[in-house]
């Protein structure tokens, strides 16, 4: 019971030790130089709509990506249509697993960039290693605040004649190969590309390079329970960028008839 | 101006009896005259059925000048573009507040902001530098032009901070002549091609000879032609449209 009227119906400062309660020498300290909120500011500790892998290779004519379409909830399959391979300038692509409104609003952060440079009319637009070199700034400025933008990013593109394929995650870790994966595709597809694709990149054509994403993708669907059998392929070329329409490949499921927990269970 | 010397022309936060402000005035004056910081120029805008098309009149005060360095019409955003007559320096100031005011709104809205709206904010901006002794109003007028969802659309800002849409706009030191050559045009009609070329005829009318000055033409476009993108003309265009300009002048001649 609080003894002191004039605390009565207003919030209670547990801090405070009104009755001396304690020890002299271990009395809550309220003053200066202890920061009341340091256990208090949530910052981004887990992200909560999420996408899963994206796919990366180098081929012939240039660079080709990725990613399904869906935005999970947890293990809930919440949005089956959104896009993770977006464009940025006329060759560039970045493709986001993680946190999609993270990835919005990286998208938005890009956007702005681009207008940016745009403006200044200079004959100068920013490829694909300026704006990973940008993200990978901002991802690591930003888990250097303890509040990162929880993402894995795949930046592919085509500067200067020269195919360009680079990653970067929340923790502004950056590193490049002719084949990239992110998330679950890191374990599962990350094998299969480096077989199909190294030591190959000059002689892989479109049509070998769909091939080789399409197979990726349906390993994925089959091991990978955040994935969906609805995804985008993405390349970019000399000629600039071009997303395709969502598109989904042959699953059996036959196998799974027989083993308990793929399908409903009679007992 | 027989008020002059009266004392109410010292603060632009003071009227004159009769009801004035004499610095503003001033200002406009400012956007007319010559000197190498001034533009001593004439800048046109033209807003036909797809597309908005701006085009200046750059005197070349040095010949160590680079030819076609020191752009005098800004990109403000993918959709935006801005022509200033007057003081240069001014004209960059406004540019750059209307790139923050073009963001903002982006940011805001997470949508391109529309032609009014910027020229509204610049509008407001400019007003504010007439209110205060401490400041000088913007020794500018400026044509804003661009296409938004609601199509082309162009603007005038005085240095009084009022603006008007104009179908066709003309500032500066020819801007009357400009005007004229303007308001014969079927604006409406005229395709942007079309009116890159009127545009040049009409630059290339209004410059004065007798300074012995020379000058560039500088044509930026945004429209249908141009994928919404405020863009300069390109070259081969631009120097077909000179052509034609300087023949049609030697017929007008």
């Amino acid at each position: 019971m609080d003894h002191f009227p004039t605390n009565w119906g207003r919030p209670r400062n547990d801090g405070f030790d009104a009755y001396g309660t304690y020890p002299i020498a271990q009395r809550p300290y309220n003053g200066l130089g202890n920061d009341v909120f340091s256990e208090g500011v949530q910052r981004t500790q887990q992200p909560i709509v999420t996408g899963t892998s994206v796919l990366a290779i180098k081929y012939k004519d240039g660079v080709m990506m990725s990613a399904d379409n869906l935005a999970s909830y947890g293990s809930l399959a919440r949005f089956k249509d959104v896009q993770r391979l977006h464009p940025v300038g006329n060759n560039t692509i970045i493709g986001a697993g993680g946190d999609m409104s993270d990835f919005q609003y990286i998208q938005a952060l890009l956007d702005d960039l681009m207008v940016e440079e745009f403006t200044e009319q200079d004959g100068h637009a920013l490829g694909p290693g300026e704006i990973h070199e940008y993200l990978s700034q901002v991802m690591y400025a930003r888990r250097s605040k303890m509040d990162p933008l929880w993402n894995s990013l795949i930046v592919g593109g085509v500067q200067d004649g020269k195919r360009f394929l680079s990653y970067v995650d929340l923790l502004g870790t950056t590193y490049s190969a002719s084949t990239l994966a992110t998330g679950y595709g890191s374990y599962i597809a990350q094998p299969l590309l480096r077989k199909a694709v190294e030591g190959n990149e000059d002689v892989i054509t479109e049509e070998e390079a769909v091939k080789i994403l399409e197979q990726s993708m349906k390993v994925l669907f089959y091991r990978d329970a955040r994935s969906l059998n609805k995804y985008q392929i993405a390349k970019i070329t000399g000629d600039g960028v071009a997303i395709s329409e969502s598109r989904s490949v042959d699953t059996h499921w036959s196998f799974a008839d027989g083993i308990r927990g793929y399908g409903a269970q009679t007992q | 101006m027989t008020s002059i010397g009266t004392g109410y022309d010292l603060s632009a936060s003071t009227y004159s009896p009769d009801g004035r402000i004499f610095q503003v005035e001033y200002a406009n004056k400012a956007v007319e005259n010559s000197g190498q910081d001034l533009s001593h120029s004439t800048a046109i805008g033209l807003r036909v059925k797809d597309g908005i098309i701006l085009a200046v009149e750059k005197l070349v005060h040095s010949k160590l000048l680079i030819p076609e360095a020191n752009r005098r019409i800004q990109t403000l955003d993918r959709h935006l573009g801005l022509a200033t007559a007057g003081l240069l320096a001014d004209g960059r100031q406004l540019a750059n507040r209307a790139r923050d005011e073009s963001a903002n709104f982006r940011d805001s809205f997470r949508s391109p902001a529309p032609v009014k709206y910027i020229a509204d904010r610049l509008g407001s901006y400019i007003q504010v530098y007439t209110l205060y002794s401490s400041v000088r109003p913007f020794g500018i007028s400026t044509i804003i032009g661009g296409v938004d969802q609601n199509g082309p659309s162009l603007f005038v800002i005085e240095p009084s901070g009022v603006f008007f849409g104009y179908h066709g706009a003309a500032v500066g030191k020819g801007r009357q002549l400009a005007k004229t050559e303007l308001e014969k045009l079927k604006l409406s009609d005229l395709s942007m091609r079309q009116a890159v070329l009127e545009a040049a005829r009409i630059i290339y009318l209004v410059h004065d000879d007798s300074k012995e000055k020379t000058f560039e033409l500088e044509m930026s476009w945004v429209g249908n032609d141009t994928n919404g993108l405020h863009v300069p003309v390109p070259k081969d265009l631009l120097s077909e449209a000179e052509q034609k300009a300087k023949a049609a002048l030697e017929d007008f001649e």
